[in-house]
């Protein structure tokens, strides 16, 4: 029986998690596709009634500005933190004396809720007390920097904060990246005389190609599931103007009692995710184990 | 006569370096303001008057400290109704994070014992599928979740938030205890056992003294994404269980009254307190968990 028992051990530590996952992840994910296909409101209904949830999806112009919100706001977000975070990588790598200072400083702001983060751009960009009544002040009187509350323009504010909160971690991503580049590569390029700009373009950045690829999956995956930040940024407004898919499905959720919308966009938005992450987890898998 | 040739080009160059260098940590030093800038503008706005705040500039320092907006903030901000600043929710946090953190740790480091040093058949497509539930989007289990919760009795309840935390975390917790675990020899396993040591025991003498700094990280990790988040937060609580984002929140978006942009921000920077703390404290264990975090499976 003891023997038994401490042969099978492993299993029984390991089951308990792994059932969990089970029910709590993959039996919850079934949940949400089986009612996204129901005709449900505000109470779950489980007769399968085809895509209508999905049709509805696309007929609906406010979830269309939220997919609209997230491919512009995503592909802003990505870039711009990417190339910042590059640039702040290398301009840290040219044995800057105060390195740990400057980069505890880049950082910081990732140890902060979204919230935080969202409150205190809210304030800075308040038209009428923040950057623009600064520079008002300054005797620019026509200055105005009121994307905060500009339909049009709301979306970019959603943009800044987020490159605030997460190019110092891209930067860390790199830095570490540069350093892991061989140094005797670099040397023998520096004794045949090459400039440092072209050590860089042709043969560091090349050789940062998975670490391109994983910031750029962890950027992605923060992009879409962007919530905490618009709700405390806009709120999702003016109107519906920074509605992204994780706070439409909030909204479907929990305020309109719309829980077929709210399981279909749910679904929609793990399949992006899914679209991105899986073939590079799978890469990732399939690496280790060969 | 060749000394004198080259001297001027090689002083050129010099003057060169020395200007690139100057250049080189303005642009840094320039970029550390942008960094500072929001939390340098929260905390002296949090220590303004809300006159001087009307009259004064976003950037300027406070011509008089108050601290009337913190103590405010702390135990006098409305969040709706209630007007009991977010020392509650603060304290909501704390006992949310606290037990979270320690369940999900420990049940991270037995998972990944197991995983990285006990693999039997299937143990590699169970760990893969604990990963890959790292990477869903929560909303896609926000629905049930609710409804379980409300079956369990513990909808709006600080234990539903506590387990709703370690279910969601354990796939990042097993994660980085197999990656740290996998790195020792399975030798060392084998040769306990041969001496009759056995599952826990190998664990308990062998695996968790060695443990030390994944174990931080681990902490460090879990701490800050579930002190920071606000999504389960205010799907899964009612008035009086709200973890401090949801009532940083609610006092920031509160429509009624005069607008206390120094009480919000005196909120906010409690609520970032502890977070940054660990992060001042122990920043090279965060960014290590960061970097692990980040899908490098």
């Amino acid at each position: 029986m003891t023997k038994w028992l401490e042969e099978h051990m492993p299993k029984m530590v390991l089951a308990p998690s792994f059932i969990a996952v089970l029910i709590f992840v993959y039996g919850f994910i079934g949940w949400t596709a089986w009612v996204s296909l129901t005709r449900s409101r505000l109470l779950p209904k489980y007769e399968i009634e085809g895509l209508i949830q999905y049709e509805r999806l696309m007929r609906s112009p406010r979830w269309d500005m939220a997919m609209d919100n997230l491919f512009v706001f995503g592909a802003l977000f990505i870039t711009v933190a990417m190339a910042l975070g590059l640039l702040l990588a290398i301009l840290l790598d040219q044995k800057v004396r105060t390195e740990g200072a400057i980069r505890t400083i880049y950082l910081y702001p990732m140890a902060l809720s979204m919230i935080v983060t969202g409150t205190a751009w809210k304030w800075i960009l308040n038209p009428g007390l923040g950057i623009e009544a600064m520079v008002k002040g300054w005797g620019f009187e026509s200055f105005t920097f009121d994307w905060v509350v500009n339909p049009d323009m709301a979306i970019y504010t959603i943009v800044i904060a987020a490159i605030w909160q997460s190019s110092g971690f891209v930067m860390a991503l790199f830095l570490a990246g540069l350093r892991s580049v061989d140094a005797e590569i670099i040397k023998a390029a520096q004794v045949d005389g090459i400039p440092t700009w072209r050590v860089y373009t042709s043969i560091i950045i090349p050789s940062m190609a998975p670490i391109f690829l994983s910031a750029f999956i962890v950027l992605a995956h923060l992009a879409i599931k962007s919530f905490d930040l618009v709700i405390a940024l806009t709120g999702g407004g003016p109107g519906y103007a920074t509605d992204l898919p994780a706070t439409y499905m909030y909204a479907m959720a929990f305020s309109r009692g719309d829980i077929g919308q709210a399981a279909s966009s749910a679904m929609i938005m793990m399949m992006v995710v899914f679209a991105i992450v899986v073939p590079y987890l799978y890469s990732e898998l399939r690496a280790k184990n060969d | 006569m060749t000394d004198l040739a080259i001297s001027p080009a090689r002083s050129q160059r010099r003057t060169g370096r020395i200007a690139l260098r100057w250049l080189l940590y303005t642009m840094l030093g320039l970029f550390a303001l942008y960094y500072l800038m929001p939390l340098f503008v929260m905390i002296t706005t949090s220590l303004k008057s809300l006159e001087e705040i009307r009259t004064g500039d976003l950037v300027a320092l406070p011509r008089e400290v108050t601290f009337d907006a913190w103590k405010t903030a702390w135990s006098g901000a409305c969040t709706g109704v209630q007007c009991d600043g977010v020392r509650p929710y603060f304290w909501n946090s704390v006992l949310i994070a606290v037990p979270a953190v320690s369940i999900s740790t420990l049940l991270g480091a037995m998972n990944g014992y197991v995983v990285a040093q006990w693999r039997f058949r299937g143990a590699n497509i169970i760990f893969s599928l604990m990963l890959f539930g790292c990477f869903i989007p929560f909303q896609v289990v926000l629905l049930p979740m609710a409804r379980i919760l409300g079956l369990m009795g513990l909808a709006g309840t600080i234990p539903g938030l506590i387990f709703t935390h370690v279910i969601y975390g354990i796939g990042f917790t097993t994660l980085f205890f197999r990656n740290y675990y996998v790195t020792i020899p399975a030798e060392l396993v084998k040769a306990a056992k041969v001496d009759g040591a056995g599952f826990f025991r190998i664990f308990w003498s062998i695996f968790l003294p060695l443990s030390l700094p994944i174990i931080v990280v681990t902490v460090i990790w879990q701490f800050t994404q579930i002190w920071n988040d606000f999504l389960f937060g205010v799907s899964f609580s009612q008035a009086g269980t709200q973890p401090i984002t949801v009532a940083l929140n609610n006092i920031v978006n509160s429509t009624t009254g005069v607008k206390e942009y120094n009480v919000d921000m005196a909120a906010a920077i409690i609520a970032a307190l502890p977070t940054l703390l660990v992060y001042v404290v122990a920043g090279k264990y965060f960014i290590r968990g960061l970097t692990a975090g980040s899908v490098k499976g």
